[in-house]
């Protein structure tokens, strides 16, 4: 069974925003919601690096465990999904992401937010899969469909990279070997650093943590 | 000067083409005597423990923050840290009451009813009070829910019923917070002025305000509020700001801080919130079946002329010499 990851390479990136607009246009994802976003390291200054990051699918996931409704879930191919039927959008998770993936639209003046919104790994949400109900709420389902996500699918630098875990590994250190150089994989000691929990976890199941 | 122009010309040329030669092999990385010889050699796994922020082109500026780590520090308060001061302090206050109630009782007039009463509270007071109480305890009640309800509720109503009760505990919270800041403001233009600390506050804490004294009916003398009510109010005043403070600041989420700054806002919150609780505990048990005569000065508003007498003296006699009271008895 796969382990899906994110791999941006940052010695590749040129910050063309294609993943991001790729993301934005397969989900139809509203104004102010970024699921997927480009930070730029060291702007105009020597040793300047772009990143894209979105939601890395943790192993041990914050979000999952600060979750006051325990709206979280985590497919068989360790991709962490969660139910927009249960966020009550209070935001808990935005403060335990290390990475700044869940975003909320804004439903009033005030501030106040909706339900959480964030990358799926194109994979949809817990409603069946390529269900109209999922693509509303969630956005495509390409992982149903047997293909990766659009983001990676469209880098043209093959910067960011998604898939199975190890093979993402064996093509960046192959890559890496190559050229001579890499300063390691952008936030895979903070998502896959920790143990995996082992098992795939739903609402209510006992590996869900945070308890 | 004229044959050496060209020759000018030529070096400023190489000059101009080999200086960024030499600057970008410092700026950019090149395969080296550093550079990796085996797959295994190659990192992945980078530590990282500080906080990177970068630049995004999005509006939303505070997504710039690449990867915060103390959001690890955050998840174990939100846990577990929070749900067990909260928790612990209010089964150990209720602890202690219970073996204060055991060991004192409920705490009589020492004279009994006379049956006479003195106004002690009027409408506007009781109106503060219980505006700001009843807030207080649905905003306790609802902070409860979503603090606990994961472990507690759940398991026992299902996730769909836990959602719909959750949504809801969030709104009053939210909405209810208006009504608890018109009443902590009106508590402090109502009292204030008489809760300012003084010399007598003082004997009465060395005596524990005659808690422990079992004959009852020696009590240290107190004006209208004595040192332990003082106690509830600044804490009552003081908390609840930074609560009310803490908690519209998380209603406007990024207004004025970063993550870091919301991470902290809901820290002192949650641990105001359970330093309240445990007070607001006390305030009840005393005020209900811990002293007899206690809840009609919030109640009715009119307390026994011997309640008054036995526990607020000082004010009792300024009642009189106003003539708000009428002169029954010999004077002591």
């Amino acid at each position: 069974m796969a382990r899906m990851k994110f791999l941006c390479d940052s010695e590749r990136c040129i910050e063309c925003n294609a993943c991001v607009t790729a993301c934005k246009n397969e989900h139809e994802v509203p104004w102010g919601i970024n699921r997927r976003r480009l930070v730029t390291l060291n702007d105009g200054k020597p040793g300047e690096r772009s990143i894209s990051m979105a939601c890395m699918h943790c192993n041990d996931p914050p979000c999952a465990a600060v979750c006051p409704v325990d709206c979280f879930l985590q497919t068989a191919d360790g991709v962490v999904l969660h139910s927009k039927d249960l966020c009550i959008g209070c935001g808990y998770c935005f403060y335990a992401c290390p990475f700044g993936a869940p975003q909320y639209p804004r439903t009033t003046d005030f501030g106040s937010r909706g339900k959480m919104d964030k990358c799926t790994f194109c994979a949809g949400g817990p409603e069946p899969d390529g269900s109209v109900e999922e693509y509303q709420k969630y956005g495509a389902n390409r992982l149903a469909e047997g293909k990766l996500p659009l983001c990676a699918e469209m880098c043209s630098t093959r910067a960011l990279m998604a898939g199975d875990g190890a093979v993402l590994a064996d093509i960046y250190q192959e890559r890496s070997l190559r050229r001579g150089y890499g300063s390691g994989a952008p936030g895979w000691s903070t998502a896959y650093g920790r143990n995996d929990r082992g098992s795939p976890f739903a609402p209510g199941g006992p590996a869900t943590g945070g308890g | 000067m004229r044959p050496l122009r060209p020759l000018h010309a030529l070096l400023l040329l190489i000059a101009l083409l080999a200086a960024p030669t030499f600057a970008q092999a410092q700026l950019y990385q090149v395969p080296g005597p550093s550079s990796p010889t085996t797959r295994e050699q190659v990192p992945l796994y980078v530590p990282q423990d500080d906080k990177v922020i970068g630049r995004v082109s999005i509006p939303d500026e505070k997504l710039a923050v690449l990867v915060q780590p103390e959001g690890r520090e955050w998840r174990e308060f939100r846990t577990h840290t929070l749900r067990l001061v909260i928790g612990g302090l209010a089964i150990a206050v209720t602890v202690i009451l219970v073996a204060f109630y055991l060991y004192r009782g409920t705490i009589r007039i020492h004279d009994g009813l006379s049956g006479r009463l003195v106004l002690r509270f009027n409408g506007l007071d009781r109106f503060a009070h219980w505006t700001t109480a009843v807030s207080f305890l649905l905003m306790a009640l609802t902070g409860v829910v979503l603090t606990y309800g994961r472990p507690l509720l759940i398991p026992l109503l299902g996730h769909q019923a836990f959602t719909t009760l959750a949504e809801t505990s969030k709104s009053i919270h939210n909405f209810v917070s208006v009504p608890f800041v018109v009443g902590l403001l009106m508590i402090i233009a109502l009292w204030l002025r008489d809760n300012i600390p003084e010399k007598a506050d003082w004997t009465w804490i060395k005596s524990a305000g005659g808690l422990f004294s079992k004959a009852g009916g020696h009590h240290p003398e107190a004006g209208r509020f004595n040192a332990g009510q003082k106690g509830v109010f600044w804490g009552v005043v003081l908390g609840g700001m930074a609560m009310a403070a803490t908690g519209y600041l998380m209603m406007v989420p990024f207004a004025v801080s970063g993550i870091g700054g919301m991470q902290i806002l809901h820290v002192i919150h949650g641990l105001m919130a359970a330093l309240l609780i445990a007070v607001v505990i006390g305030h009840i048990y005393i005020g209900t079946i811990g002293m007899e005569g206690a809840f009609d000065a919030m109640g009715s508003g009119e307390v026994d002329e011997n309640w008054a007498i036995e526990h607020h003296r000082r004010w009792y006699k300024e009642q009189l010499r106003k003539g708000y009271v009428e002169d029954r008895q010999p004077a002591e």
